[in-house]
């Protein structure tokens, strides 16, 4: 537990050291805030509806792109040697990694935070929907960082691991729109499989069971992935 | 302390460690010695719980590896090949999460990273960050990252590799200050560093032990035999095996290469009770052969080496 929170606090530090972080916050702050302000006025009604339809698209790019070094990286400096090596188990790595890009995904969101408390003061904001739309935020962000660690074992190379993360992603986010393609019988589960779906329901305002057990299992498949990927290196 | 048996290592059909056994008892220096590819690197791996073994068991004093891999990884220090650190680090901040991994509070991390510094040689680039280290420096950072908690077990794979030789020295120097008190492994392709620092060798070749004991036992049973040189001109090398081949104490006549296109190059193996230095030149006196070269083959441990892992 101790040896999870080290790493994660490493990994974090690794992010807010380098531009990266600073560059990727300010890409999403950007694209989210011009998608959000351009049609908002349009719209006249004071919700976050447009922020949250368009964010399972914005982090099919951003997670993958933070999530891409985390093994990559040390598998191709070789640092994962030293790493493995010291008295830690590999779910202390794996969690350590996995917490720090969740609690990056956060620290992403939180600016957005000035948003709904701007519009807040332009009209009546349903809190409803938006403590929702957070919450399926910080699931759907999970989700992501357990395929993008999932990505990023795969590979020494974090360019292929930002590509392998970002088509997976995709086609979770987007999997929902393509049900056209598919046979009938088949639309029940594949919808099923999209994040966009339940995502949207989340951030409807309305928890339910079967899309948090949705989240949890893409963290869960992700990670155990990445777990499997990992031993089979050794 | 460390009992190996039956370890055996298959990467897909490619047998990289076939069955080696070994003992390495405590404050020993182990030397691993053996060519490129030999296996050096996979066998200290699974050491160090890195790899698994295809077959075979790992005992650290009475802890089996695969199922006490924690305890043991926290008697052990391992620096891998060529030292790969963290790029973006500091060196501190480095060493810092290092202890703190391995447990110490920080009143302990500031106390033994500060005795590492004076170990190493680390004063004057605590603050410098890990990618703008010389190959030296850097391989220092990995040796204090190897000894952080003080560990019973300090396993080195090719420590001095990539260093010049005053980095050479000063780290075989450590080696020796610190395999006073510890176990210490280390794998090397470079033999005069395993008659420097080691006093156990285990020689290694295409995954199998070819040779395991103790470093002066292999430099005496590599004194048993010379050899020596001779480059011959006017000579036939029928009758030079005829007549040296002759000499007591001389147990094979060998044809080599000469030096040029003209003579003929030859090689005595001869055994080492008798200098028969003296004997061979008058025998070759007596001839009409013209003697152009006389050199006596140095016996070290280069010999025993280049024997055992010769290709067929």
């Amino acid at each position: 537990m101790q040896q999870m929170i080290r790493i994660c606090k490493k990994e974090l530090k690794d992010y807010f050291i380098s531009p990266i972080a600073y560059i990727v916050i300010s890409i999403f702050l950007l694209v989210t805030g011009w998608f959000f302000f351009t049609t908002f006025f349009y719209y006249n009604q004071a919700d976050l509806r447009n922020f949250f339809d368009l964010l399972p698209i914005t982090f099919s790019f951003l997670i993958p792109a933070i999530t891409m070094r985390l093994f990559s990286e040390e598998l191709n400096v070789g640092s994962y040697e030293m790493l493995a090596t010291l008295p830690v188990t590999f779910t202390d790595i794996l969690f350590g990694k996995f917490l720090a890009g969740v609690l990056f995904v956060a620290a992403a969101l939180i600016p957005t935070l000035a948003y709904p408390i701007c519009i807040s003061f332009m009209g009546q904001i349903d809190w409803g929907p938006v403590t929702g739309g957070y919450i399926g935020a910080v699931l759907l962000g999970s989700a992501f960082v357990a395929v993008g660690l999932f990505a990023s074992s795969l590979t020494r190379n974090q360019i292929i691991a930002f590509i392998v993360g970002m088509v997976i992603c995709f086609t979770l986010a987007l999997i929902d729109k393509m049900l056209l393609f598919f046979p009938r019988s088949m639309l029940g589960v594949i919808g099923y499989l999209g994040a966009d779906y339940h995502f949207k329901n989340i951030a409807k305002g309305i928890v339910d069971s079967r899309d948090i057990i949705y989240f949890f299992s893409v963290v869960f498949i992700g990670l155990y992935s990445t777990h499997l990927v990992m031993q089979e290196k050794n | 302390m460390i009992h190996v048996e039956n370890l055996t290592k298959y990467y897909n059909d490619f047998c990289a460690v076939d069955q080696i056994n070994f003992n390495i008892k405590k404050g020993e220096i182990l030397g691993l010695l053996g060519p490129n590819g030999a296996g050096k690197t996979t066998t200290l791996r699974m050491l160090t719980g890195y790899f698994m073994p295809t077959s075979g068991t790992i005992r650290v004093k009475d802890y089996l590896l695969d199922e006490h891999l924690i305890e043991i990884k926290k008697m052990m220090g391992y620096l891998p090949e060529s030292a790969p650190l963290y790029h973006s680090m500091l060196v501190y901040d480095y060493l810092d999460y290092v202890a703190g991994i391995r447990g110490m509070d920080k009143g302990q991390r500031i106390s033994r990273i500060r005795q590492l510094v004076d170990l190493c040689g680390l004063d004057d680039i605590m603050h410098r960050s890990i990618n703008e280290l010389s190959k030296g420096l850097n391989q220092r950072v990995g040796l204090a990252h190897a000894m952080m908690t003080d560990p019973e077990i300090l396993i080195l794979d090719e420590p001095t590799s990539g260093l010049d030789p005053n980095q050479i020295a000063e780290i075989r120097d450590i080696i020796r200050k610190i395999g006073k008190e510890k176990t210490v492994i280390l794998s090397t392709h470079i033999l005069s560093e395993v008659e420097a620092t080691c006093n156990r060798v285990v020689i290694i070749n295409k995954g199998k032990i070819v040779a395991d004991d103790v470093t002066e036992n292999l430099k005496q049973a590599a004194g048993q035999k010379y050899f020596i040189h001779l480059a011959l001109l006017n000579a036939e090398f029928k009758d030079v095996q005829e007549q040296l081949g002759a000499i007591e104490g001389v147990r094979a006549v060998e044809k080599t290469p000469g030096a040029q296109g003209s003579d003929l190059g030859i090689r005595l193996e001869c055994e080492s009770a008798a200098d028969l230095r003296e004997t061979i030149y008058q025998t070759i006196k007596q001839t009409s052969w013209i003697l152009i070269e006389f050199q006596q083959e140095t016996k070290t441990l280069e010999t025993v080496f280049r024997e055992l892992t010769k290709e067929d």
